[in-house]
């Protein structure tokens, strides 16, 4: 791995994979925990059509993407809060408006687009010093959010409760699909718009198998999630594998370690029950 | 001094009407059960006294202020057992100090792990102080959420079918701690039952219930055929206090 880490393309590629693999886990534990898990594919494909329309209007396409995607985060939240609609099926909705206009807006180019399939299965070898810029200008964010941790895991845990105690949830709820939607955009580039909500959700779901405390559970996400950036970009290195699609497979590894020690430890309390 | 007045007060959830018209006055240090058939809207108008609900029309006021004016610490608020999320990854301490500083800690503090345990100790669940939600019953975990509100001391205790899930011993010393501590604190308390005698031997008051305000006023004025068969509905068979004093009823 020390010898990869003497070029220059895996030195930003391992930056931007642990910084955005550190900005999906961390959030993750909210997405898992609220039964959002298909938030993230949603936002995924309203960056599709941002990128889409960025590439139509011949722009910097994420820089298009951020707006947009928040944009439809936004508007998610906002109908959840005034319908009785379930989440999913609202992010449903979104998530096939987003993606068919993104399909339109490409259509409408009138040359083919090459650009267009490196942001739905990710580059992460062609990230650039403004891309790591940008992660690190979103991780800087996700720090100075920190102190909300306890806000929203009291509102995760129960929302009438935390609104009963005046924890401004309507608020964070917005708050939280801003930050989001904008993790959600800087992983594009590395992870594609196909395999973002793994990155989501996968070490968060591994982490809630064998914790019993929700701080834990969001230091082992983190910790999940850095750990297969890291070595999932070694062994896309080695064995020449596309890199978004080996960490998510060594994420799935962990996921099913953890449910092997759940499973485990279940087996061995029922056997001291009978005993 | 009113722990709680409501004048005319109204709620629509969505296109249905769940209170209608209600007056209310609780004097404080007052024990209130709260009686009504399923869909009445009992939980509903406690949501409007801790503030999660914002009434239609109407005035509400709770410490002679408007719900989301007052001190959270003043509120203990116990859920119904149904409502509650045994999936979230906590201890049962983490939850009573919730109780204490109306977020969710990170570590907790010897401090807090004292008061936690010293709330736990009140309700007699010590011995579940380090067990995680999900290996809880609802009626356990009732008990978590009753150590979480009084460990803040309220002022007004806000309880939705409190004793779901606890055996009769248990209920028994359930209503002897509720009684203890609204002695010592001069405690408003508000509670949901679906069972008339507990209503009848505890509640200073009854308020009979079912969108609209059928009765209010002490247990032998409002726990009669007429109010209860207003509430339940003409099949409903009340059982009536002299029975349940004589403890003659099934």
């Amino acid at each position: 791995m020390l010898e990869a880490l003497t070029l220059p393309f895996m030195q930003r590629a391992l930056i931007a994979g642990l910084m955005v693999a550190f900005l999906a886990s961390y959030y993750g534990v909210f997405v898992v925990q609220r039964g959002l898990g298909f938030l993230g594919n949603g936002l995924a494909h309203a960056a599709f059509g941002g990128v889409a329309l960025g590439l139509l209007l011949g722009r910097e396409p994420l820089m298009i993407a951020v707006p947009f995607t928040v944009a439809v985060s936004i508007a998610i939240i906002w109908v959840r809060h005034r319908t009785t609609l379930a989440s999913d099926t609202v992010i449903g909705v979104f998530f096939a408006v987003s993606m068919a206009a993104g399909i339109i807006f490409l259509s409408l180019k009138k040359e083919y687009s090459a650009d267009a399939f490196s942001y739905l299965f990710g580059s992460i070898l062609a990230i650039t010093d403004t891309d790591l810029k940008v992660s690190a200008g979103v991780v800087l964010l996700a720090l100075l959010a920190q102190p909300l941790w306890g806000r929203w895991a009291y509102a995760t845990f129960d929302r009438e409760l935390a609104i009963s105690d005046r924890v401004p949830v309507v608020l964070d709820e917005y708050l939280l699909g801003v930050l989001l939607s904008v993790t959600v955009v800087v992983a594009v580039k590395v992870v594609g718009i196909v395999l973002i909500s793994a990155f989501l959700v996968i070490p968060a779901a591994a982490a809630r198998l064998v914790v019993r405390r929700f701080a834990t559970m969001t230091w082992l996400s983190i910790l999940f999630g850095m750990s297969s950036a890291a070595f999932g970009l070694w062994g896309s290195y080695q064995l020449d594998l596309p890199s978004g699609a080996t960490i998510v497979i060594l994420q799935a590894l962990i996921f099913l370690a953890c449910l092997g020690i759940l499973t485990l430890t279940r087996a061995i309390a029922a056997g001291r029950g009978k005993a | 001094m009113h722990a709680v007045h409501t004048h005319n007060l109204s709620l629509f959830l969505g296109e249905s009407q769940a209170l209608a018209d209600i007056s209310c006055c609780v004097r404080e240090g007052e024990f209130v059960a709260i009686l009504g058939p399923n869909g009445a809207g009992k939980s509903t108008f406690l949501k409007v006294l801790l503030g999660v609900l914002e009434p239609s029309s109407g005035n509400v006021l709770v410490f002679e202020k408007k719900p989301r004016e007052v001190d959270p610490a003043w509120i203990g608020y116990v859920p119904q057992a149904k409502t509650l999320d045994r999936n979230f990854p906590a201890l049962a301490t983490e939850l009573v100090v919730t109780g204490l500083h109306r977020t969710w800690r990170r570590r907790i503090s010897a401090a807090d792990r004292t008061a936690a345990l010293s709330a736990l100790e009140m309700v007699g669940a010590s011995h579940l102080a380090d067990r995680p939600l999900s290996a809880l019953s609802g009626g356990e975990l009732q008990r978590i959420y009753l150590a979480r509100s009084l460990a803040r001391k309220p002022r007004l205790i806000l309880l939705d079918e409190p004793a779901t899930g606890i055996d009769t011993v248990g209920e028994t010393d359930f209503y002897r701690l509720l009684a203890r501590y609204r002695n010592e604190q001069n405690a408003t308390i508000l509670m949901i039952t679906h069972n008339q005698e507990v209503a009848s031997a505890h509640a200073d008051r009854v308020m009979v219930l079912n969108r609209r305000l059928l009765g209010f006023g002490t247990p032998q004025e409002t726990m009669c055929d007429e109010c209860l068969q207003s509430a339940y509905g003409p099949a409903h068979h009340p059982l009536h206090l002299t029975d349940l004093r004589a403890g003659s009823h099934a």
